[in-house]
Parts: structure tokens; sequence; C-alpha cells
């Protein structure tokens, strides 16, 4: 594998759990490496690792993120190419540790070593503020934000953003650490009856670029259910397109942010995917 | 009845029996977190007595499966009229290097 400058490290984080972090890592990263480029998604959720259940290779883990840290394993043993795309790789994190194994040197090493050989690799942050989520978000270029529009998450993905402007490396150097919104769970229905928050408050109270709505839609339980990240699983879907169009974003694209609808109407089925 | 049954049949089957099998196999680790370790250990060790190979040259695979699960152990061996390279010693140390944590244990049954 030769060398490339143009590695981009993402982390995927939100301080609250359960917003969709993994769900989001696994649908982005798969949508990345159908796009041609090199992928790894990297759990940092270590003694709760979920990524290899998201991503269909629970049966299939060796080594992990904290054998490759503490010397037991070398990266190419430690990593899991996908089954179903040869450009998605996933570096597990440790089931049986805590997540005071993972050291800054440790971390500063695997990260160094990565961006050497992938294009994009993307870090599932854990939940909360501690060292998993702090080493997650520690070396990244780039952070995506996963919100949903609640009290709670938007409090918490206000906090993260100031952690992102503070403990990361690029922070401490006196740089920014470019920072994106990926809204999640929506229900376009509640949020223009007031009956949810609307993007335009999200986006009013914390303040940074969008990258993509995804709504809320039982696509995305079928993937988890599966083990395929529902941009693999099914592309057509509405949330799969949401993340397609957040890939462009992040690719640089700009594009109009839509929430793609789930209509089942046959003028959607034949041209919903261009209009997206 | 079956085939109507089959036809609405959605992917909760699919994720109740994917976790039973990643549980069956998360529990059994568990109790004997270090069998693979000591498996793969050894199995390195007697390897490299008699062979010279290069620690980073060794893949090992694993799939856990409902009654079965394989263990693949894939080494690299250079050709001995090549150069020599490794020594029996490092051989060793390759199996100690590959000491840890990992997961499986090869051909586990599963109750």
């Amino acid at each position: 594998m030769d060398n490339k400058k143009s590695a981009r490290v993402v982390v995927v984080t939100s301080g609250k759990g359960g917003v969709g972090k993994t769900t989001s890592t696994a649908a982005l990263g798969a949508a990345l490496a159908h796009s041609g480029d090199k992928v790894v998604v990297v759990d940092f959720d270590v003694g709760l690792r979920n990524l290899d259940l998201v991503l269909g290779a629970e049966r299939r883990v060796v080594f992990d993120l904290v054998n490759v840290i503490h010397g037991v394993a070398k990266l190419p043993q430690a990593l899991i190419r996908d089954k179903r795309l040869e450009n998605l790789h996933l570096l597990p994190a440790s089931q049986t540790r805590d997540k005071d194994a993972l050291t800054e040197d440790g971390v500063a090493k695997v990260i160094a070593e990565l961006r050497s050989k992938f294009d994009w690799i993307i870090c599932d942050s854990p939940a909360g503020i501690e060292r998993g989520a702090t080493m997650a978000m520690r070396y990244a270029d780039a952070a995506i934000i996963v919100t949903n529009p609640e009290v709670s998450s938007v409090r918490d993905s206000d906090r993260i953003i100031g952690l992102l402007d503070s403990k990361t490396e690029k922070a401490e150097r006196g740089e920014f650490v470019d920072k994106q919104l990926l809204i999640t769970r929506f229900h376009p229905w509640r949020a223009a009856r007031g009956e949810m928050l609307s993007i335009d408050d999200v986006l009013e109270i914390l303040s940074i670029p969008l990258l993509g709505i995804i709504p809320e839609s039982e696509e995305v339980l079928r993937a988890s259910n599966v083990g395929s990240p529902v941009t693999l699983n099914n592309p057509a879907s509405a949330p799969a397109r949401a993340y397609f169009d957040a890939v462009r974003r992040l690719k640089g694209e700009t594009i109009p942010v839509q929430v793609p609808s789930e209509s089942r109407g046959i003028f959607n089925k034949l041209f919903g995917r261009k209009a997206a | 009845m079956k085939l109507f049954k089959l036809f609405r049949r959605g992917s909760a089957p699919i994720a109740r029996e994917r976790l039973q099998i990643l549980l069956a196999h998360e529990r059994n680790t568990c109790k004997q977190p270090d069998l693979l370790d000591v498996l793969r250990e050894e199995i390195l060790a007697l390897i490299g007595r008699h062979l010279s190979f290069d620690p980073d040259k060794v893949q090992i695979k694993v799939d856990r499966g409902k009654s079965v699960s394989t263990l693949a152990v894939d080494i690299e061996i250079p050709n001995s009229h090549g150069s020599s390279g490794i020594d029996s010693q490092s051989g060793r140390s390759a199996a100690e290097l590959l000491r840890k944590d990992a997961a499986t244990a090869a051909e586990q049954k599963v109750a």
C-alpha cells in the first residue's frame, strides 16, 4: 500500500448514548467505501464494542485496537476486511479490557499507521466524555456530531463541541477541528407540527454546519438486525439516501439538504434517487 | 401456513440467531478467557521449533459458528534455500508476541 497524504481522520461523536453513532459510522463508512475510497472504521468503545455487530463481522474478531496498542498484534493482523465491500475495513475494540487500556501514544501510533494505508479513518466514539471519547477525538481532522432533535441530545452535543475545541491535538496546536452536524432519527411530520425541535432550532443552538438529516426509519433497525450497514442493505431507502448525500458533502460537494422520504409512489421510485 | 410465515418473516429472527451465537461465545470466553491464547502460543511455539517464520506474516482467522467454529492459523514460511532470516529462537518469540486476549476456541461446540 502506498502512502497517501489525503488521509482524513473523522470522529463520529455525540456525548449522549443511543443517538446513532455506531449506525452512522457503519453507514457512512460503507457509503465512502462504495464510492471507491479506502476506508477503515475504528471502534473506540473499549469494553462495550458493537461496531463489529452492526457490520456483521462479530464472528471474525481475533485481535483488536488494544492488542495493537500493546504490541500483541500487528495492525494488519487486527484489521478485518468487509466481506461485501473490499475497500471497507474494521478495527474492532476490545471486549475484555477497559478504556484505560487506550494510551495517548498508542492511539497516536495506530492512527499514524492507518493514515498511510487508508483514505478515511472513521473513529466511532463511545458515549460520554471520558477516556474512550477523548481518545477517539484526539487526532481527528474533522468531527461528525450525531444529534437527535431532542433537548438532552442537543445539550450533550454542545458539550462535545466544547471538548473538540479544547482537548484535541488540533485544538492544542491552535487549529480547529472541522465540525459538522448529523441529525438522526428525525420525524419530519413531528417537527412540522411543532412536536419536535426543528432543524433550524438545532442549527441555531449549536451553530455548526449541517452534514445531513437522517429520517427515522425501520430500515435502520432492519439493517442492524442482519448486520449490514443501511447504505449496503437497502441503498434506495430514505435513510440510506440521506447517508449517501452526507457522504457527498463530506467529500466536499455542495448539495442542498433535503430529508428523503420513504414514498412508495411510482414517480418517486423512478426519479426519487435523482431528486434527493 | 409455513410459506405465509416465511413470506412475512422480518429480520428479527436473524438478529436473534446472531445474538445467540455471539453471546454463547462471549459467555464461554468469560469462563476460559485465555484458551485461545494458550492454543495460539503453543501452536506457534511448536512450529517455531521446526521452521523459521516471520511473526508479522502470521494471520489468524476465526469464524464462530452455531455448532462449530473454525480457527485458521496461516503462517507464511520462507523457502529454506532462500535467505534463512529467522532462527527458531525468534519463532518462539513470535508465539510470545501473539499471546493475548482473543475470543474463540477451535472446534468448540456450543451447547
